[in-house]
Order: C-alpha cells, then sequence, then structure tokens
C-alpha cells in the first residue's frame, strides 16, 4: 500500500521583496506589495515538501499538496507539483479574510484532510513568513487527534510509524510516533530540490481542485474568530548608526576598533 | 460556571529551581496585574518543588499551584498539555501567560487549541485595553518587518511571550504568597510519541546566549573558510560566533550558529555582524543586542539602521585590519 502523504503549504508575500517595497495600509491592516513582486510558496512549507518527495523517491507514496487562502496564483501554487507532489487541493474562500487567526485555517485544512479521507502522514512547514504564527500545523494535529513532531530535520516512515530527527537546542532528538501522525519542519531539513522540466511540464497538464468552505460543510462567517487585529504598523527605527571612515578599508577597521575601545565595549 | 479571574503563569523548573522564563512571565504578570487587580498565579509542574514554589512567590507569585504527577518528572508535550488542561479547567484564569522556549512553541499553540481559544504567539510586550478587560498583544510579524497588536476574543486569553522581552523582578523575600498542592490523574497512553535517542551536538567555544560579545558571518563571506577569520577574532575577545540563516542553509557552519527568528535569540553587550545585510528575520534573533556593529559593503544594506557602528566595506580587507588592531588593544 503506497503510504498516503498530505502536505500542507501556504502562498506568501515573498519575504526576500526589497524593505523599500514593503508598506502597509493602515486603512484596512494589510500589507500592499508591488504587483511586480509575486507572492512565494511559504519558504518552510518547500522543506516540507522535500520531506515528502525524500519518502517518495524511497518508497511507493502519493503526496498531496493542500491550502488554504482568500485567493491564489495558480502558477505559484503549483511549483510542489513542479518539484514532485501528485495533486493540488486549495481551498479558496472570500469569508476568509482574517489571516492571521491560526483557527480558522486549521479548521479548514482538516475539514480538507477528513473530506479527503485522511493521510498516514502530514508533514507542515513550522510557520509561514507572513504572519510567523506557527500554530496552524499543531492546530490541525489537534483538530485531528494524531500525533504531532515539531521541527523535524530529518522525516522517515516505516508501514506503521514515522522516525523524526527533532531539532532542540542543543542538538537534535529522535521521536517515533505511530501513524497517522503530523509532523512540522524546518530549514535544518535541507535545501528544497527544484523543479526538474518534466516535473513543470507534468505540473502544467494538473488540473487542482479547488474548494470553498461550503463544499467542506463550513460556513466561513459562522467559525467565530479567536483572534482580533487591532492595528499592523512597521516599527519606527530610530538608530543612528555612525559610519566610520578612514582613507582606506584598513584604516576605517582600524579606527573601529579604537572606537569599540574608546567606548569601553572591547 | 465560574467567571475568569487572574493571570495563570505556565512556570519552568531548571533542576527543581525556578526558570529564567518564569521569573520574566511574572515581571510581564506583575505589570498587568496592577491594572487589574486580580491575582498572579504561576503553574508548576513535576513532583517535588517546594523550593521552586518559594522562589516563585519571591520572583512576584501571589499563588502556586504544584502540579504533581511522578510522569510530570520529564518533559512530555502530551503529558504536560492533559496536567495543564486540568488545572486550567479548574482554576479559570481570565489570562495566561506562557513562555515561547523550545516547549513553549508545542506547547502553547496546542494547549489553545484544545481549550479551543487563540493564542497571541511571540509577544513583546502585553498590556490591558481601556476596559482593563482584555489583554492587547504586541507582536512582531512579516519576520520582523511590523508589529501586530492583537487580542483573543475568548476566555482564557493566552500569550506566548518572547524570551528575554521581560526582565525579571528583583526577588523580594518579604513577599507573601499561597502554595496549592494540584494533584492529577495522568494516563500514560495519552503520549503519542516517544524519544528513542538524544544526540547533543552543542559546537565548543562560548555559548551563543551567554556570551557578551558575539561575532556573526552572512551570505557576504561567500564560503566557510572566512568562519575561522571571525573564529580567530572571537577567541580575542573571548566572543562566541554565529552566523545568519543564509550561510547555515549554504552549509558553511552548523545550524548551531544561527541567530534569527527561527535560530537563536541572542542579547550581547555587542554583537558585530560581518557581511550581513540585516534583513527582520536575522534582526529578530540580534535586536536586544546593547550594541550592534555592521561591517557591510553595501551602504543601504539594513544592518545599517539598527548598528549602532558600521564600516561600509569589503570584509577582506577590513576585518583582518580591525582583528589586529583588537588584538593589540587587548594585549596590554
Amino acid at each position: 500500500m503506497p503510504i498516503k502523504i498530505g502536505v500542507l503549504a501556504k502562498q506568501v508575500i515573498d519575504p526576500d521583496m526589497p524593505t523599500a517595497a514593503f508598506s502597509i495600509d493602515p486603512a484596512v491592516k494589510e500589507v500592499t506589495v508591488p504587483t511586480t513582486i509575486p507572492p512565494v510558496v511559504n519558504g518552510f512549507d518547500e522543506n516540507a515538501v522535500e520531506a515528502a518527495l525524500q519518502i517518495k523517491d524511497s518508497q511507493e507514496a502519493t503526496v498531496t499538496v493542500i491550502s488554504s487562502g482568500p485567493s491564489f496564483a495558480l502558477d505559484v501554487m503549483k511549483k510542489p507539483l513542479s518539484m514532485g507532489a501528485d495533486e493540488l487541493v486549495l481551498i479558496q474562500d472570500d469569508g476568509f479574510k482574517n489571516t492571521i487567526d491560526s483557527f480558522f485555517t486549521a479548521r479548514l485544512l482538516s475539514a480538507a484532510i477528513e473530506k479527503l479521507g485522511g493521510f498516514d502522514l502530514i508533514i507542515c512547514g513550522r510557520q509561514a513568513s507572513d504572519w510567523d504564527n506557527a500554530q496552524v500545523p499543531l492546530g490541525v494535529a489537534e483538530l485531528l487527534g494524531v500525533a504531532c513532531i515539531s521541527l523535524g530535520r530529518k522525516v522517515e516512515v516505516t508501514s506503521s510509524s514515522v522516525i523524526v530527527e527533532k531539532i532542540i537546542p542543543d542538538g537534535y532528538e529522535v521521536v517515533e510516533a505511530d501513524l497517522p501522525a503530523l509532523v512540522t519542519v524546518s530549514n535544518e531539513l535541507g535545501q528544497p530540490r527544484y523543479p526538474t522540466l518534466r516535473g513543470i511540464m507534468a505540473a502544467t497538464r494538473k488540473k487542482p481542485t479547488i474548494w470553498a468552505a461550503g463544499d467542506l460543510g463550513l460556513d466561513a462567517a459562522s467559525l467565530e474568530p479567536r483572534l482580533k487585529l487591532h492595528d499592523l504598523f512597521v516599527p519606527e527605527r530610530d538608530q543612528m548608526c555612525e559610519i566610520i571612515e578612514g582613507e582606506n578599508d584598513a584604516d576605517s577597521a582600524r579606527l573601529l576598533a579604537l572606537k569599540l575601545r574608546e567606548a569601553k565595549l572591547i | 460556571m465560574a467567571e475568569a479571574t487572574g493571570i495563570l503563569i505556565i512556570g519552568d523548573l531548571i533542576e527543581g529551581q525556578l526558570g529564567s522564563t518564569s521569573k520574566e512571565l511574572l515581571a510581564a504578570g506583575r505589570q498587568i496585574a496592577s491594572d487589574l487587580s486580580e491575582p498572579v498565579s504561576i503553574a508548576l509542574l513535576s513532583s517535588s518543588t517546594e523550593i521552586a514554589g518559594s522562589q516563585a512567590i519571591e520572583s512576584g507569585a501571589d499563588i502556586v499551584y504544584l502540579v504533581n504527577n511522578p510522569q510530570l518528572a520529564s518533559y512530555h508535550v502530551d503529558l504536560h498539555l492533559a496536567a495543564l488542561k486540568a488545572l486550567v479547567d479548574e482554576v479559570s484564569p481570565r489570562i495566561i501567560l506562557m513562555g515561547r522556549t523550545a516547549e513553549g512553541r508545542e506547547l502553547a499553540p496546542r494547549l489553545a487549541f484544545r481549550l479551543g481559544v487563540g493564542l497571541a504567539q511571540d509577544c513583546l510586550e502585553v498590556s490591558l485595553d481601556a476596559s482593563k478587560q482584555t489583554l492587547l498583544a504586541n507582536r512582531p510579524v512579516y519576520g520582523g518587518s511590523a508589529v501586530a497588536v492583537v487580542s483573543c476574543e475568548q476566555t482564557p486569553q493566552i500569550a506566548a511571550i518572547r524570551p528575554k522581552a521581560y526582565e525579571p523582578l528583583d526577588s523580594d523575600a518579604s513577599r507573601s504568597g499561597e502554595t496549592i498542592s494540584f494533584p492529577v490523574e495522568l494516563d500514560s497512553s495519552i503520549a503519542k510519541t516517544k524519544v528513542t535517542n538524544v544526540v547533543k551536538e552543542e559546537s565548543e567555544g562560548v555559548k551563543l546566549e551567554d556570551a557578551r560579545i558575539v561575532i556573526a558571518g552572512g551570505r557576504g563571506l561567500g564560503g566557510p573558510e572566512p568562519f575561522s577569520e571571525l573564529q580567530s577574532l572571537a577567541d580575542i575577545l573571548g566572543a562566541g560566533v554565529g552566523a545568519s540563516r543564509a550561510a547555515v542553509d549554504s552549509g558553511w557552519v552548523p545550524y548551531s550558529y544561527q541567530v534569527g527568528l527561527t535560530g537563536k535569540t541572542i542579547t550581547p553587550e555587542i554583537y558585530i555582524t560581518v557581511a550581513i545585510s540585516g534583513a527582520s528575520q536575522h534582526m529578530a534573533g540580534c535586536s536586544g543586542s546593547k550594541v550592534i556593529v555592521a561591517i557591510n559593503k553595501d551602504s543601504e544594506a539594513n544592518i545599517f539602521k539598527d548598528a549602532k557602528y558600521g564600516v561600509v566595506g569589503d570584509w577582506e580587507t577590513i576585518l583582518p585590519a580591525f582583528t589586529e588592531t583588537v588584538r593589540e588593544l587587548t594585549q596590554d
């Protein structure tokens, strides 16, 4: 029996966009991005796709990528398919505006997972680079009642269990759980693979499944919010940097050392 | 159903003593309590914690809950979660404060979902709104580029606070408080995961979180070899060596060097960066530094907005000259 793997992914604003382009519309408390900067799949979620594909490299497995959000750029969200995932399921709903509320997202994703018949293993990125909540995967594990292991840097499966190298502050633990289980991963897992040309072509032929909250038996408006956003702002930074300039780089370096000594810092 | 009242802190223990996270959270709790006029309590999960209980009172707790079960002696998230749920159901706090520590990263979201409430994650600051009923939490988002002010809509209102965001209060032996024993029944089969091995990989040298001075290298170094130059400088200063995520993802140094939002949070007296651009995710891990020094060839680099001193130029020339001068100055 092939192992059924689900990967949760999120479309986010590109975290590498230039700082100068980042601004907030205070009226709607949203980040505004120039249309020239396309969104991306959340970086840690690409690590999750990679973890799933590494399992698929060594044993029979199907990899289904699931995402929820107010809107999607299909060419962006197909990237996991180009990397080698088999299916893409998108839950798109306008009623789902309060994206900082992890509860909403976790409820939608859990409902989708159940509608898809559940998975042996669910792999997620540790957090999304927009809200940095790091809650949805753990919430999904709670809602589904499955074993949960976070911050994996290596994920292996047997027919009935998952074995994870879990990052701890000064090293790692080897943690095991029976399937079904949910695992979150971090960048320590290693660089996600690049899409191959073959993968890209296969992905263009694939049609994602697109559901609204209603298809999952949920009414977005009736899901009581857990979190309220009062304000969103770019903090002022009032640090004045003293740039030390000498006759040349080596001279500047010497002056810097002297300056730090003078300030009794070294 | 009892009305929700009071601030409950989820404490930590280090070898039977009250942990620093507990003290930081008690400081935050006391600040809110002065506006709320409700007690600050702390939950300590373990077996015998009498010393920690009195330490907690000295550090600001009005009430200490000793949550006891032999299975709580070592940490397991599923068991801790069940014990905390039992305590929260009984105590009915208005507000719960937790530390966004390695354990808190798992415990806080799962506790919130188990209670069916929201969680304000990785908060830098908490306060009460004008009504004095709602906790407002300031939390960095978008990798630290922005700050969101959020509140939880249900009770208990839970906030996970970033380590070192609050300074512990001075210990006050004259404070008095109540210690309540709270034994819990725990079914060991609820533990769904099992640790089969622990591998310590701590690098030699000065521990980053404790170092007074940290030198860190970034993408601009171009490879692993320059890190030995950083290490030489660090050796002279007795400093720790860190790195940006770009450097660790490239495999130049181990992941234990990573400073940043998902790496280590450090608060040294001096943080010297070499060829680090200063992206907000990196600054999230080091913005608590007293003084940041930046060496970068790009005068527009973000790091210069956070640095107190900087040199714009090529690290290949600057670093050796800087190291040599530091060596001369510190030799006498």
